[in-house]
């Protein structure tokens, strides 16, 4: 029989690891763009929003920027009257985030190839805003449930196998089956982005420009393409964490400031890689649930808004490439 | 036509090294400076005051605050909202620790005492660079919003958790308070505008400005020639973190009245006055004005013309701005990443010719 105490902090972490397989969701969208084309894209959390706001809207039938023509020519339309099922809806958001990764590329940062990475990162807070907005005029701002057939609740079978672990207080492991199923789907997403880079013709490709741009053009590779490419895989990340965090708290603007709790995750992980994304998040995801069980309730609580960027920061006064990043070497 | 510099003749150093070197902009700036104290006072009433002049006045400060950090420095930072708060509550302790020390005075100890916190906060940036430094920030951003809400000495235990200003006065005028009238509310922060700028302009262009601005473009050759980065990047946050202060006072105590920390000086904040310089240009202290103008008037115009003249949902119209304000981001950047100063710049050159360029 192990103290209830106890047992209450080990849930706590498998609570905070769940989490933290969430956090790394969206830090992988900003690393894949990030490694090939030198864009630190803001924009990932608001993807991700629109993402789950044209996953939603398609799924309901809504008629895009129907508040707008309706403001504007007198008309009441607001549906197209139909249904169409979860996974025709995935396939076309897709479609669309591909669209807008072309669109991204073509109309922005063709045009800024060359400029200083504070520049394209400002270009993409614009991008945030532009993206945002274009959202809420095409799908409505209202909170929207996203309902996609993934199971929901706690897991009873965890829960009925773990509670004789404890004493009699102890009602076993509370953990939802929509973390769970976010974990096996981030672990494949995780997975085979990975064989993606490193056996198909394309994956090397991108991993060639994230090498060197010059050397990449020179051998032949379009930028073009693998840019375009980036931004798409970026809009399939960022779909997946739209579904997953859509389905848990619905579909609104604070799915867009999960961007913001990504950046400390990025910035433990280190900019350039991928398995530094899942190490941070899950360090950050632990670390803050950690915190607020332990010491935050001294403090007031919420100390979750801020605990991982303190945390970030004072690990990177110590290593300021991050825990995986490349070294940092400057020449003048 | 008018505007050149033949027969300028300048017989001295500090002729030559003047802010306006050319007499026709030498009068503009005296012309605005006119205007702003003479004749606006006189016609401004409550509706311009409270939705355009003050507004703006207030972020231009803030504007010249972080155009310090980031544009002369090169450190980006998010944490402007956060540090506008420390401003808003070390003033709004001091006015009711202090209820017989001026305003005045309050409002530039809340700019000195966000100088330390800034400093403070500034203290990573020695370790940590570029967009690691930029994260870093948030840290501040978070982390004194969250203190604000959490900690109740900060809002004097009151039940709302808000804060509010109580009436003070400047040569028995209230400034502050419910009873302050449109003009005075406006005159204050333009003093304090005006005293922001040429402290920031003289700065900029002396000893101080140009070791950061050497840390800006490379900071290891900086170091090199004998600046030293930890006195000119702590420098650069603790002056500019004053200026933020100041302006977050204002903000609380003349402008809003009445504040509550997330609302008022949320992340959102911080992008505001980022994307205020960035429009208005980097490492110019004429941008701030008018990244701040800019995005003061934006909002406004639309709402007159979508709501008032088309007769468009507010909802909507809010949403619209948000494209309208990220689509112009994205094409200043495209079009001219040094910002409206840099425009300004070249039409200046251009004017310089007119009417005959070669």
């Amino acid at each position: 029989m192990m103290s209830a105490d106890f047992l209450y902090g080990i849930e706590v972490v498998l609570n905070g690891l769940m989490a933290g397989v969430l956090y790394a969701l969206v830090a992988l969208g900003f690393v894949l763009i990030f490694k090939a084309s030198g864009i630190f894209n803001y924009a990932q959390g608001v993807m991700a929003l629109f993402a789950a706001l044209t996953l939603v809207g398609i799924m309901e039938g809504q008629v895009p920027f129907a508040h707008m023509i309706n403001a504007i020519f007198g008309t009441e339309v607001h549906h197209f009257g139909w249904h169409v099922p979860a996974f025709a809806a995935i396939i076309m958001t897709l479609g669309v985030m591909v669209l807008f990764a072309w669109a991204v590329q073509q109309f922005i940062f063709k045009h800024l190839v060359g400029q200083e990475p504070i520049i394209l990162f400002m270009a993409t807070i614009g991008l945030a805003y532009f993206l945002e907005g274009v959202g809420d005029l095409m799908w409505g701002s209202n909170i929207k449930t996203l309902d996609v057939g993934l199971p929901q609740g706690g897991s009873r079978w965890i829960e009925d196998m773990t509670a004789s672990l404890g004493d009699d207080s102890f009602y076993g492991f509370f953990i939802d089956k929509l973390d769970m199923v976010a974990t096996v789907v981030a672990a494949i997403l995780v997975l085979s982005l990975i064989a993606f880079a490193q056996y198909s013709k394309q994956g090397r490709a991108m991993r060639a420009v994230a090498d060197d741009h010059q050397a990449a053009l020179s051998v032949g590779i379009s930028l073009n393409f693998i840019w375009v490419l980036v931004w798409s895989l970026a809009g399939l990340v960022a779909l997946v964490a739209g579904i997953m965090w859509g389905a848990k708290s619905g579909v609104q603007f604070s799915l867009s400031l999960i961007a913001l709790k990504a950046l400390p995750v990025l910035m433990l992980g280190g900019f350039t890689s991928i398995p530094g994304a899942i190490v941070g998040g899950l360090i950050i995801g632990v670390g803050e649930k950690l915190f607020e069980y332990t010491i935050g309730g001294m403090m007031g609580g919420a100390t979750e808004n801020w605990f991982a960027y303190v945390l970030a920061l004072i690990f990177l006064v110590f290593r300021p490439q991050g825990l995986f990043g490349e070294k940092i070497i400057e020449r003048v | 036509m008018f505007y050149r510099e033949a027969g300028d003749f300048k017989t001295s150093y500090e002729a030559d090294n003047q802010t306006f070197p050319i007499a026709f902009d030498r009068y503009r700036y005296w012309a605005v400076l006119a205007v702003a104290y003479l004749v606006i006072p006189f016609i401004i009433n409550d509706y311009w005051a409270s939705a355009i002049f003050v507004p703006f006045l207030i972020y231009a400060i803030a504007a010249i605050g972080l155009n310090i950090l980031t544009g002369y420095c090169g450190q980006v930072s998010l944490g402007t909202g956060g540090f506008m708060a420390v401003g808003a509550y070390a003033c709004y302790k001091l006015m009711t620790a202090f209820p017989d020390v001026s305003i005045v005075i309050n409002v530039i100890l809340a700019g000195g005492i966000t100088a330390i916190v800034g400093a403070a906060f500034g203290l990573p940036s020695l370790r940590i660079k570029g967009f690691y430094l930029a994260v870093a920030t948030l840290a501040a951003q978070f982390f004194l919003v969250w203190l604000f809400n959490k900690v109740e000495w900060f809002y004097n235990y009151s039940a709302s958790g808000q804060i509010n200003a109580p009436e003070r006065t400047v040569f028995s005028i209230p400034v502050t308070g419910p009873n302050t009238e449109a003009w005075a509310q406006y005159l204050i922060c333009l003093v304090f505008v005006t005293v922001s700028a040429i402290i920031a302009r003289n700065l900029t262009r002396g000893t101080v400005g140009r070791k950061w601005m050497a840390i800006r473009d490379m900071d290891i050759a900086a170091e090199i020639i004998g600046v030293n980065p930890l006195r000119a990047k702590l420098s650069a946050f603790a002056i500019s973190s004053f200026f933020i202060g100041i302006s977050g006072a204002l903000f609380f105590a003349v402008y809003l009245g009445a504040v509550e920390v997330g609302e008022a000086f949320g992340i959102q904040k911080s992008f505001l006055v980022l994307f205020m310089v960035i429009i208005g240009g980097l490492g110019s202290i004429f941008g701030a004005f008018a990244g701040a103008a800019f995005l003061v008037l934006l909002p406004v115009a639309l709402k007159v013309v979508g709501v008032d003249l088309l007769g468009w949902p507010t909802d909507m119209v809010a949403h619209l701005q948000l494209v309208i304000v990220g689509a112009l981001i994205m094409f200043f950047l495209i079009k001219e990443p040094h910002g409206l100063a840099q425009l300004w710049r070249v039409a200046k050159e251009k004017l310089r010719l007119w009417p005959f360029p070669y």
